[in-house]
């Protein structure tokens, strides 16, 4: 196995024997045969494409079904690790959600000048619909991915709040299944704690939320843009697991101060939607008049308490990037605590100091747009050709306020299995909490996305990035 | 249920049952171009035909000939009812339609698409033919036994019998139809035994060669072909068993909604006429005139069902 020092490997860290948690598995991992274990990744491609577990591709007309691969070596993490990272998230999670409920009603962070004021003004993600609306049960955030970044033993950084419509838990439930199905004898050699209840969990961590207007039983829906999304199927997958309806925009209307479905019994009321669908495109009435993809006047439900929509409208504002680095204060400010997770250090390119430097350290830095997700729209300079930085670089010139930067961290590996055995490859982790009105609950594990390009550093699945089954171990 | 749900499966299960159809007509057509050298040309006219595909076929390779007429009704992007695009079609239905489905039946139907894709990325030719068209029938006899064995029997199983035997009886009703004038009792035929090949045509488009022979020990008429076929309580393809599937899906649904809507008065006559009528009575009437009221009809309680269970809104 290649070894870089400049990067924490977490199954070895640099030693010849494995770092403890890994322990078992390599034991068993020298036992097999490598034949055999590559056999096994291809099988678990196949079982991926019967299953239809693909995404579509923006822009790509033939086969716009693709697969995430999958690799079958699991992402290990002790359950002590996990339990400082459970804390840490659950502290952000508890302080995004109160910044949002501050941010729509007194703006006491503005006030103390915590926050700059211009920030949250000129910012599409925050929407004025939302001032003085308090969402049912307080909850603003139901469901949070949060991107985390690993470069040491014991550094962990946050890369991004994914507090609008996070995606792949699918992939997580999914790889887990595959995992079961593929190699049952490493589940009774090694105590991995289950990620099976998530859907259970979702669904009644919802409908802890429904709204005033709900009498008795809470209904459940998840709103999908429709068959050609790209995560149409985890959409599908979720409200199939949950034991739900899965609606489109044409599904449902406005009756009687209700959103309701079109069912073959009539037109039924909907008390809380988990929509998968972009705060611009949830209402043509109240945001883009051109969206087909919404219910026109959802959001005048929703003020009146006849719907709850999760995540809530305009959460958008505390997962944007120019926010995300004020979060160490933002966690401050509404916990009293300092964050047990740390920031990534950001420049905001919006300061002329900044984008000074900023515009001198391009090959090192990595330029992200403020709004932009899934990997597009980013510079990654090390990686990047002399053109390709000339060409951000005048992007950058001309909208300095829409980057920001951040140095390039030193990702940690895992080991993916290739044809000559175990190589190693960057990874992420995102681990998936859910918000209600008493309780935040994380499913142990999350996805691991890996960068299955030697070197690379993007693991996002729209540009080659991979995924593999994260276990945490029970204590 | 969603009506967009229950409008998914109805056509998924249509879909399904037409590339079955158009399976066993080329099947059918295949056998008589081998059995009868040289006369077959007509026959593939009869089932582009049935398939009410030879306008299509006619505007995009003109003269009929075997080889186009399979590939067309094999695996022609353009042609809706080819086994490629009817698969394609209910695959499409069933990813709208997952919540519905249990994970038997999608992985059934995904399974179905993909080994088809790969198989008719080039035409096929006379010697692969019987395996290929064998695997396709394989392929829906899996979707459906999966159906059986795992689906609940509630309103999303009624929504997909609903579509299969709209479907099937459309399909023998077609059949029918295009070969009547084969079944009519002409001054030249009568007491004489039908043209061999006729009949067996007809009987094997709906799989129902062996079943009859049994039946009728062999003795053959165009009379008892069109009774087996039309008024045949055991015959699974005919259509007094369709319709009476029909009625019996459309009154579990109205037992479980508690609503009763026109299509159930439509699908009452419908039934009626074909539990009480007799052979006679349709030769009496004229047996295309006959088919053509009832064609008809189905369409019509198809548009119906479409509109009383809120498939569109």
């Amino acid at each position: 196995m290649t070894d870089d020092s400049r990067f924490f490997d977490e199954m070895t860290a640099g030693q010849p024997d494995p770092r403890a948690p890994y322990g078992a598995y390599a034991t068993w991992f020298n036992g097999e045969d490598l034949k055999d274990l590559r056999q096994k990744n291809s099988d678990a491609e196949s079982f991926f494409r019967r299953t239809g577990i693909t995404f579509n591709v923006y822009g790509a007309a033939e086969a716009d079904e693709r697969l995430i691969p999958f690799d079958i070596v699991p992402r290990i993490i002790s359950a002590r690790e996990w339990a400082k990272l459970t804390k840490g998230i659950e502290q952000r999670v508890r302080a995004i959600n109160a910044f949002l409920y501050d941010i729509y009603h007194r703006q006491e962070i503005l006030r103390a000048g915590r926050v700059p004021r211009e920030l949250i003004d000129k910012n599409e993600a925050f929407l004025p619909q939302m001032i003085g609306v308090s969402p049912p049960g307080g909850v603003y955030t139901h469901i949070v991915g949060t991107d985390l970044v690993r470069t040491g033993e014991d550094e962990f950084f946050v890369l991004e709040d994914n507090a609008r419509t996070p995606s792949g838990v699918s992939y997580m439930l999914e790889n887990r299944e595959t995992m079961l199905q593929m190699f049952p004898e490493l589940f009774s050699r090694i105590k991995v704690q289950p990620v099976g209840s998530y859907p259970t969990s979702l669904r009644r961590s919802l409908a802890a939320c429904s709204p005033v207007a709900c009498d008795g039983e809470c209904t459940v829906a998840v709103l999908t843009p429709g068959i050609h999304n790209s995560a149409y199927f985890e959409h599908a997958f979720l409200a199939d697991q949950m034991g739900v309806e899965l609606v489109e925009g044409h599904d449902l209307r406005v009756q009687d101060g209700r959103i309701a479905m079109r069912t073959t019994e009539g037109y039924k009321a909907i008390d809380v939607l988990y929509r998968r669908v972009d705060d611009d495109f949830l209402d043509p009435l109240n945001f883009n008049p051109d969206s087909m993809l919404g219910v026109p006047g959802i959001m005048d439900v929703y003020r009146a308490g006849g719907i709850t929509i999760a995540n809530a409208p305009g959460t958008g504002i505390s997962d944007d990037k120019a926010i995300y680095s004020y979060m160490p204060d933002i966690i401050e400010f509404y916990t009293g605590e300092k964050a047990i997770l740390q920031n990534v250090p950001t420049h905001r390119c919006s300061e002329p100091d900044t984008l000074k430097y900023v515009l001198d350290h391009l090959p090192e830095l990595v330029v992200k747009e403020v709004h932009g997700s899934g990997g597009y729209g980013m510079l990654v300079g090390p990686a990047a050709s002399k053109k390709e930085i000339e060409e951000f670089r005048k992007k950058l010139e001309a909208r300095p306020s829409n980057y920001i930067a951040q140095p390039t961290l030193a990702l940690s590996t895992c080991p993916i299995l290739t044809a000559k055995g175990l190589a190693p490859r960057h990874v992420d982790l995102r681990p998936f909490a859910l918000m209600s009105p008493d309780k935040i609950t994380l499913t142990p594990g999350g996805l691991t996305r890996v960068a299955l390009k030697e070197g690379s550093l993007v693991v996002n699945s729209s540009q080659g990035g991979g995924t593999k089954d994260t276990w945490v171990l029970e204590e | 249920m969603l009506g967009k749900t229950a409008g998914g499966l109805f056509w998924l299960f249509r879909y399904l049952e037409r590339s079955e159809n158009t399976t066993r007509l080329i099947e059918t057509g295949f056998r008589i171009a081998l059995t009868r050298p040289g006369g077959s040309d007509d026959e593939w006219h009869s089932v582009l035909q049935t398939a009410a595909v030879d306008q299509l076929y006619a505007a995009r390779h003109g003269d009929v000939d075997q080889a186009k007429a399979i590939d067309f009704l094999l695996r022609d992007k353009e042609n809706p009812s080819s086994v490629l695009s009817a698969i394609a079609n209910a695959r499409q239905n069933a990813r709208l339609t997952r919540t519905a489905l249990t994970r038997e039946v999608w992985e059934a139907i995904n399974d179905a698409y993909m080994g088809l894709k790969e198989t008719l990325q080039r035409p096929v030719s006379p010697k692969h033919l019987p395996e290929v068209l064998g695997s396709i029938r394989q392929h829906s006899a899996l979707v459906r036994g999966a159906m059986h064995g795992t689906m609940l029997r509630n309103d999303i199983f009624d929504f997909c019998r609903l579509g299969t035997f709209l479907e099937r009886a459309d399909n023998t009703a077609r059949i029918l139809d295009v070969k009547y004038y084969v079944l009519l009792p002409s001054v030249t035929q009568i007491g004489s035994s039908l043209d061999n090949v006729q009949w067996e045509t007809i009987l094997r488009s709906v799989a129902g060669a062996r079943s009859y022979r049994w039946l009728t020990q062999g003795n053959i008429t165009p009379k008892g072909i069109a009774d087996f076929l039309i008024f045949d309580g055991r015959m699974p393809r005919s259509l007094r068993f369709a319709v009476r599937k029909i009625g019996s899906n459309l009154s579990y649904l109205e037992e479980n909604y508690g609503q009763r809507h026109t299509c159930h008065d439509q699908i009452n006559v419908l039934q009626a006429r074909l539990q009480h009528g007799t052979i006679d009575d349709v030769f009496e009437e004229g047996l295309h005139e006959f088919l053509t009221e009832f064609l008809g009809d189905l369409g019509r309680l198809g548009g119906q069902i479409e509109q009383d269970y809120r498939f569109l809104g």
